[in-house]
């Protein structure tokens, strides 16, 4: 009788160690095919899309809320100060803001007179939500709530509080997944914005705990970066889009090669307290190269 | 078919868990790793056959949602799973020593092979680091979780086959 043919009473088993070896082969056949092409990838991106997205939605909906009413308990007395407080600071601000207004107002004139493009406002935004992290302790990846019917693509940039956070690394229907620059895996090419020394942004997943990252390969001559100097993403970069504040420098020490320099950098966003961020839709240009 | 329903929303439900809610109650930003306490005890419990597919679902479902490449945890979940069938021989219901020693031994495995296969090969030499502040740190937070979950595992795993033999009676 054929193994494969099931007869009534007779239980249909496979051996375990053929299984293993059925298995194990898909296992590696998945990641060729991932390597190669991306074929594999989108229809299981949809099913996890309907399958586990919306649960981890609710789970953090009602973590949020939880936490809210916590906050809401502790901070009332602390709130009233602040509200307080804060009056005060509108009747200064609306007074610097008109006067501001009326600067802007000249401002756009001569950036007109000047052909200047408002480069940082001009891009197009969309908000999102954090849904989940990433389930083990090796890289700091995150899903948003958002997908590809929100028009979302992969490696378009995210921000958070006006610093850099990431780029969109995989997309489902419902659901995206940024990869944080502060990720073990991750390398953004920055500049500095006051001298436009190019260098290599890397995340570590030794520094995370001290909430900073480490940068390298910054030729500085001239001796002219120096801590608390700003970094934004640099213009040769073919993923960042240009100006994106990253961080400020933390430390920095010549290499013992002399040439270059390489320290650490404090980031704009502070990453363990992120629960909304902005998605910008604009692509970096892509030069098709031949 | 009762049972592949149970044990899939099993690895759902601490799926769910381990990426939405221990996040939020991590300890110095360690999570502990619930579905290799999944993986494990159904390979001691059921035999190769569970321990396999169990971890070859929960990998899958972290290569989707986290992983780079697709397969990469699938298959060291898979292998997880099937060592840990292997002592399916000698595993009593009422020892309480050789599950939590299997598990231990399968996190730290599981740690181990992260690091050589994704941080060794990209030239991070740092052992003693990554050993000490997130393997070991891992380990010990699942230990403590599974004192908890085990016995849950348990309980389902006894009442299913309860449920299995009073069937099985019927038909005789």
């Amino acid at each position: 009788m054929s193994p494969v043919i099931k007869r009534k009473g007779e239980k249909f088993t496979i051996p375990g160690k053929f299984l293993l070896f059925v298995l194990t082969v898909l296992c590696i056949l998945l990641m060729l095919l991932t390597f190669g092409t991306g074929v594999i990838n989108k229809p299981l991106n949809t099913v996890v899309g309907y399958c586990v997205i919306p649960f981890q939605q609710g789970v953090e909906k009602a973590g949020s809320w939880l936490r809210g009413r916590s906050q809401e308990l502790v901070q009332i007395r602390s709130l009233l100060d602040e509200n307080q407080r804060l009056k005060e600071e509108v009747a200064v601000l609306t007074e610097q803001n008109t006067l501001l207004q009326q600067d802007k107002y000249e401002l756009s004139k001569l950036r007109e007179l000047l052909e200047l493009d408002e480069q940082y406002e001009a891009y197009d935004k969309v908000g999102a939500r954090i849904i989940s992290r990433d389930n083990g302790n090796w890289y700091s990846t995150f899903l948003l709530d958002k997908g590809s019917t929100d028009g979302i693509q992969t490696d378009m940039n995210v921000i958070a509080g006006g610093g850099l956070v990431g780029r969109i690394s995989a997309v489902g229907p419902n659901w995206s997944r940024v990869t944080a620059i502060i990720c073990d895996n991750n390398n953004v090419s920055a500049m500095t914005l006051a001298t436009e020394d190019n260098m290599i942004v890397s995340g570590d997943l030794r520094m995370m705990a001290q909430g900073v990252i480490t940068f390298a390969q910054l030729i500085d001559s001239q001796d002219q970066v120096a801590e608390g100097d700003k970094v934004v993403t640099s213009n040769i970069s073919d993923k960042y889009l240009p100006n994106i504040l990253i961080g400020y420098i933390h430390t920095i020490e010549r290499d013992k090669n002399n040439l270059t320099k390489s320290g650490y950098i404090t980031p704009a966003v502070d990453f363990e307290h992120l629960s909304e961020v902005l998605i910008i839709t604009d692509m970096k240009q892509q030069v098709e190269v031949e | 078919m009762l049972r592949k329903v149970i044990t899939g929303l099993l690895i759902f439900l601490c799926f769910l868990l381990q990426s939405s809610v221990f996040p939020a109650i991590s300890f110095a930003g360690i999570i502990p790793n619930l579905l290799i306490i999944l993986t494990a005890s159904f390979g001691f419990m059921r035999g190769e056959e569970s321990g396999m597919l169990v971890g070859f679902f929960c990998g899958m479902l972290t290569d989707v949602l986290y992983g780079d490449i697709l397969g990469f945890y699938a298959l060291i979940y898979l292998y997880i799973g099937f060592v840990n069938g292997k002592f399916s021989r000698i595993f009593y219901k009422e020892d309480i020593k050789l599950p939590i020693c299997l598990i231990v031994v399968s996190d730290l495995t599981y740690g181990l092979m992260i690091y050589l296969l994704v941080f060794l090969l990209r030239g991070r030499f740092d052992f003693i680091y990554y050993f000490t502040r997130v393997i070991i740190p891992e380990c010990i937070y699942t230990i403590v979780v599974t004192i908890v979950l085990y016995p849950l595992i348990l309980l389902i795993n006894n009442r299913l086959e309860i449920g299995e033999r009073k069937r099985a009676q019927k038909f005789v």
